[in-house]
């Protein structure tokens, strides 16, 4: 009788560790994650608009449709990027994700209280090596740290009704992302 | 012998418990940190560095981008305020004050987050179109076939996901009261 306990209890200890270990195993081997579903779709550092989700076809699960979207995936290897988005009439926002769709970082227009947003991704060795007269005198220069040296940048701006969404798409259709030159 | 059979046995069990219990996390979208407000439920988390370990694994099986939290906070409801799942051969009403948000969109999805085909090409509602009455106050009619003012159909499909997102809102991980985030009640009006 214990004996079939003792059996029993390790195998619910067993059982736990294959759930802990497949949960945190799962980022890593999903197929079909944001990243790999927009790699045929976008070449790497530009920025590129996104179709519109439809009943019949959408990129990926749960895109809102009242947004028009563009997509940038960056890859910092060769060089720090450069983000520059005009700001559409009603409501526009950037979220930086990981390649693992993790958003680490997100911004408004009205927080970044511009016509345009303009940023810098890089890498926190990337960081480390900007001079550092240039990080304080560019004040009003926005540094964002990537935590991957691969990720999504998503532009997002609302139509607010659908008569909309051309201002929308037109908006963001001015968005660049490219590599800068390392000085 | 015995002892072969034990450990046989312990693995297959080991197996299927771990696997079975991580099937069921992810499929019924298990996190840690969820907000909910009447029928509604948030993961405030989920759109920061701090997302936990099934947020994650959940976020990467799906293939959705999560909700950045500096740009907004996305509400789920499966159910009405009763805990009826929402059917689409059913009418409910979604009605209420706004939440204090900037802008928020209501949209209707089928469980996989595919957005639902009907005749009017009408997936939801954003705070700017929507018709309200004098204090503010507006209803929106989810149900398979047309109603006057705000209709959103439902396509007739048997289970649907409606998500609510407001977008720049104070609401978010410090959230703890429904006293801040006023959202909607969601009632069924009947089935056909």
């Amino acid at each position: 009788m214990i004996r079939a306990l003792m059996w029993i209890l390790g195998a619910v200890l067993l059982g736990g560790i294959v759930h802990l270990s497949t949960v945190l195993a799962m980022p890593q081997a999903a197929k079909q994650d944001a990243y790999s579903r927009l790699v045929p779709l976008v070449p790497v550092n530009t920025m590129v608009p996104l179709a519109a989700p439809t009943a019949e076809n959408t990129i990926m699960p749960f895109m809102d449709p009242a947004f028009a979207a563009a997509v940038c995936r960056y890859d910092l290897t060769s060089g720090s990027l450069k983000l520059i988005a005009p700001v559409s009439q009603a409501y526009t926002s950037v979220t930086f994700y990981t390649r693992k769709s993790v958003a680490y970082y997100a911004i408004n227009d009205r927080a970044a209280g511009r016509r345009s947003i303009e940023l810098d991704l890089m890498t926190p060795e990337q960081h480390a090596d900007v001079p550092e007269e240039e990080d304080v005198t560019a004040a009003d220069r926005l540094i964002i740290d990537s935590p991957s040296t691969m990720g999504l940048i998503v532009l997002r701006a609302l139509a607010p009704e659908p008569s909309l969404m051309a201002m929308a798409r037109g908006a963001l259709a001015h968005a660049t992302c490219g590599i800068q030159p390392v000085q | 012998m015995r002892l072969l059979f034990g450990s046989c046995f312990t693995l297959l069990i080991a197996a299927a418990l771990g696997l079975g219990a991580t099937w069921f996390t992810l499929t019924r979208g298990v996190a840690f940190g969820s907000l909910t407000i009447g029928a509604w439920t948030a993961w405030p988390k989920s759109g920061s560095v701090d997302i936990d370990p099934y947020a994650r694994a959940s976020i990467a099986r799906s293939g959705e981008l999560p909700t950045g939290m500096g740009d907004g906070v996305a509400f789920y409801a499966h159910t009405d305020d009763q805990g009826n799942n929402f059917d689409g051969r059913c009418s409910f009403t979604v009605s209420g004050l706004t939440p204090a948000a900037r802008y928020w969109t209501l949209t209707l999805y089928d469980p996989e987050g595919r957005l639902v085909a009907n005749t009017i090409d009408r997936h939801g509602f954003t705070s700017e179109e929507i018709v309200r009455d004098n204090d503010g106050r507006f209803a929106i009619a989810v149900a398979p076939l047309a109603r006057s003012g705000n209709w959103l159909p439902t396509g007739g499909i048997e289970k649907f996901v409606l998500v609510w997102r407001l977008y720049d809102t104070p609401i978010g991980v410090a959230t703890r009261t429904t006293k801040e985030g006023p959202m909607p009640a969601i009632v069924r009006k009947g089935c056909s």
